[in-house]
């Protein structure tokens, strides 16, 4: 099928293109050079703004602790239902929503490509089966291997080329895109009954520290030539005065970065962005982190920028979750705590007028805007940690409007608005640096090369907004923009219209996204006996049961890297 | 000014109509009123399809109506969800969730209810003359955020987990009650004017709970504290016989006060000797 998108005002900053009107055209689910415009499909797009369709880095949407959270949080979804169409299927939202709902949702918004950044392994089958329901939107989920009993093992034993191996196999085994880390050792520790404390901290019964293992999976992602950085939850998350911990660990990796690309991703950096000794004396610690963020070019992150609601906290992260419990007294369930991760779920209601919340949001949208490169850092809700993903609009309403954010400011607590940099900070995104935090920028930090731009040869993933760079001011007429960014006037998945007007016109499956690791040579057998001994002694299931087969994902799509061992 | 609605049919399927609400009903002409959308079973219907629609015609008007239902509407939940002012009156059955998030006004119902009754509650008045059903005044499952305001009256039975959650208001119950009254209970009153079965109060913080009648056991987690010759329930509401007062849960560190009328629990007697 033919498309052509008729004079909207173009956002692609991965070409350069700032707000120029062009025709883009559309053939067999890719973005070509013309189309014959007589039997073309054409969309009227003069007066809309037109970008890449959304990307998301870091949402959690499916496998075993997202379940966990929609069975632990009935009411939750109650109030928010979504009633079956012609085209679309029932479902619930609103903090965990349904997979079918989080599919409507994310392309109702533009966005068309969702990570998962945390799958235990174990759970991997599980995470699939969910990320096949979920519509609409290509995805892709990090395997969780920060704290996996091999990786610290022959990171202990210094044996890099065998942990890339291993590595290499455990991304296949779990259709996995990159590596992710969660409090590196602390999960490790939790199952202890401890956690780590920086991270020169060793772990208990391996004899590593947290830093060995952020190196070591580092110089792994390298050899083995993966899209994406390491992504990295930091130790110590959610304490205050763990700001130093992300500096930390982001100089840990200073020396492994090759020609200014990125070699570490830090994610909801908003979440270890704490200065202070205690609750009490709790404060903004986004000046430090940006002024190193402004000065190094080997870090990407993003924001984990809270929304001022009731939502569902939940991360790999057990002792964390588990000090969240403490202070909030919610309920809260721990969840796969089995030689991998740890996860937890706590229920949480972020208050505008406590102080400590009213901090965090000013810390997300300061990192934001005192980061200097749009490219460094994106944008996030960490969804549902720090906000359901539905919040974006409003996000980049503050991004883009001095005035959204006063208008907020006026209404959290006082002696946050009072110590909050905001007022001091006069920056405005305009929509090409919009595009970069929430595609572009998410697209390069990916790896990801047919998505996050417009170019000839791209996916024709296509989000068109009703908003009028020309006429109107976004910075002024910023509930527009919150307007515009909720019901997209558009949205074209693999060149087809599924969203017109904020309404779903049709159904069709993404893909789910995958590295296929290529190793030099191969080392299969010998790594299959050593792992078959060791899943007979402490797993649950069949050493056979346990990787992920190909037919398994709905629609498939294997990425080929080649690695270099 | 009044409004009657008359179930045109016995209904089969659950209905949703939240909008059986003198707050939504204000200000429509009858034939606005007839328009409104509810939801039978999974199909979306008008209110003038299952209901006749009688009375004067309130357009334009600035007060809220007294709608008055004559009939059984046990399969209609959501009854009077949210509203804030004018009054309800329910001369049959009425169904789930009635007075939801309820702020003010008042619903009488002259039969009974099923559950979720006055489910988080925020202020007016629910006066039930029939039963009542499970989770009275409580939150919807896995919530914690019970009943904050208001009155609920029942003059019959009611069922399990009156008033779970409750920080604020009153429940007077002038039937007997099921098991956990007042589970996990912050704060305000329940008074069970007549027999009470096990587990009242379990994992209370604070809070009050006056049991009149018999009541089959105390939880173990809840300490004695005295004997009291009379309780107030409410400022014209006190009752004048010998109370045992007991304090917990102290699992939960809780100071929650649970009154259980001496002269119907002679098991209780045991207790005395640690005063």
């Amino acid at each position: 099928m033919e498309l052509l998108i008729k004079n909207g005002f173009v956002y692609d900053p991965i070409n350069g293109v700032n707000g120029e009107k062009m025709d883009i055209a559309i053939k067999d689910g890719k973005i070509v050079e013309k189309v014959n415009e007589r039997e073309a499909k054409i969309i009227d797009a003069s007066g809309m703004v037109v970008m890449p369709g959304g990307i998301d880095i870091h949402s959690h949407i499916a496998g075993g602790k997202v379940n966990a959270g929609r069975l632990l949080r009935p009411e939750d979804h109650f109030k928010d239902v979504e009633r079956k169409t012609a085209v679309t299927r029932s479902g619930v939202g609103y903090s965990i929503p349904s997979t079918f709902t989080t599919g409507y949702r994310y392309a109702r918004m533009g966005w068309t490509t969702v990570m998962d950044p945390a799958m235990p392994p174990l759970e991997a089958k599980h995470t699939h089966e969910e990320l096949s329901d979920t519509p609409i939107i290509d995805k892709a989920s990090y395997p969780l291997l920060g704290d996996w009993w091999f990786v610290l093992e022959y990171l202990r034993d210094g044996k890099i080329e065998e942990c890339a191996r291993h590595v290499a196999w455990m991304i296949k085994a779990t259709k996995g895109y990159a590596i992710k880390l969660v409090n590196p050792g602390g999960l490790e520790a939790w199952g202890f009954g401890r956690n780590v404390e920086s991270i020169d901290d060793p772990v208990p019964h391996f004899g590593i520290t947290p830093r060995e293992i952020i190196r070591g999976l580092c110089k792994v992602n390298k050899l083995l030539n993966l899209p994406h950085t390491i992504h990295v939850h930091t130790n110590n998350l959610g304490k205050p005065g763990n700001y130093i911990t992300a500096l930390e660990t982001m100089k840990c990796v200073e020396d492994l970065a090759e020609d200014d690309k990125p070699a570490i991703h830090i994610t909801h950096c908003q979440f270890c962005a704490f200065k202070g000794d205690d609750w009490r004396t709790f404060q903004s610690g986004a000046e430090e982190i940006a002024n190193y963020v402004n000065a190094h070019s080997h870090v990407t992150m993003d924001m984990g920028q809270i929304i001022f609601t009731d939502t569902t906290t939940m991360t790999a992260d057990g002792p964390f979750q588990y000090t969240l419990y403490m202070l909030s007294g919610n309920k809260w369930t721990n969840h796969d705590v089995e030689t991998e991760t740890s996860a937890g779920i706590v229920p949480f209601h972020y208050k505008r007028k406590s102080y400590v919340h009213a901090t965090q949001w000013s810390i997300g949208l300061e990192l934001a805007l005192l980061i200097k490169d749009p490219w460094k850092i994106l944008m996030t809700t960490d969804h549902p940690n720090a906000g359901p993903f539905i919040a974006y609009p409003r996000i980049v309403a503050w991004l883009m409007s001095r005035k959204a954010r006063e208008a907020t400011l006026k209404k959290i607590n006082p002696k946050a608005r009072s110590r909050s940099l905001l007022p001091s900070i006069k920056r405005e995104l305009d929509f090409y640096e919009i595009a970069v935090v929430t595609r572009a920028g998410q697209a390069k930090a990916l790896g990801l090369k047919s998505k996050g731009h417009l170019g000839v040869g791209a996916d024709a993933d296509i989000a068109i907004y009703n908003f009028n760079p020309e006429t109107m001011d976004p910075s002024r007429k910023y509930k527009a923009v919150r307007r515009a960014f909720k019901r997209a006037a558009y949205t074209i998945k693999s060149g087809q219209v599924v969203v017109k007007d904020g309404e779903i016109l049709k159904h069709v499956d993404g893909a789910t996204m995958w590295i296929d690791v290529q190793l030099c040579e191969p080392c299969e057998i010998e790594l299959n006996e050593n792992m078959k001994r060791r899943f007979k002694e402490y797993w649950t299931v069949e050493f056979e049961n346990y990787p992920v087969s190909e037919d398994y994902l709905a629609i498939s799509r294997p990425i080929p890297v080649k690695a270099d061992v | 000014m009044n409004v009657n609605l008359y179930p045109i049919k016995e209904f089969k399927l659950p209905i949703v109509a939240e909008c059986i609400n003198p707050d939504v009903f204000k200000g429509k002409s009858l034939k606005e009123v007839e328009a409104l959308e509810v939801w039978e079973g999974n199909k979306q219907k008008r209110l003038g399809e299952l209901f006749k629609v009688e009375g004067e015609n309130v357009e334009g008007a600035k007060e809220a109506p007294v709608i008055t239902v004559h009939g059984d509407v046990s399969r209609v939940r959501r009854i009077g969800a949210g509203m804030k002012s004018g009054e309800i009156v329910v001369k049959g059955d009425a169904g789930m969730h009635l007075g939801e998030e309820m702020r003010g006004g008042k619903i009488t119902v002259y039969g009974n209810v099923l559950g979720w009754a006055g489910s988080m509650m925020k202020g007016g008045t629910i006066e039930i003359y029939g039963n009542a059903g499970d989770y009275l005044g409580s939150p919807y499952r896995g919530s914690t955020e019970g009943m904050k305001g208001g009155k609920i009256i029942v003059h019959g039975n009611v069922g399990r987990e009156v008033g779970a959650h409750m920080k604020k208001g009153i429940i007077k119950i002038y039937g007997c009650a099921g098991q956990f009254v007042g589970f996990r209970m912050r704060g305000g009153t329940i008074y069970v004017q007549k027999d009470c079965e096990a587990r009242a109060g379990a994992c209370m913080v604070d809070g009050t709970i006056v049991v009149g009648g018999h009541i089959e056991s105390v939880m173990p987690t809840f300490t004695i504290e005295g004997l009291r010759k009379k309780v107030k329930i409410e400022e014209s509401e006190v009752v004048e016989t010998p109370f045992y007062l007991f304090i917990g849960d102290l699992t939960e560190n809780g100071h929650g006060r649970l009154f259980v009328a001496k002269g119907p629990n002679p098991h209780l007697n045991h207790y005395e000797r640690f005063l």
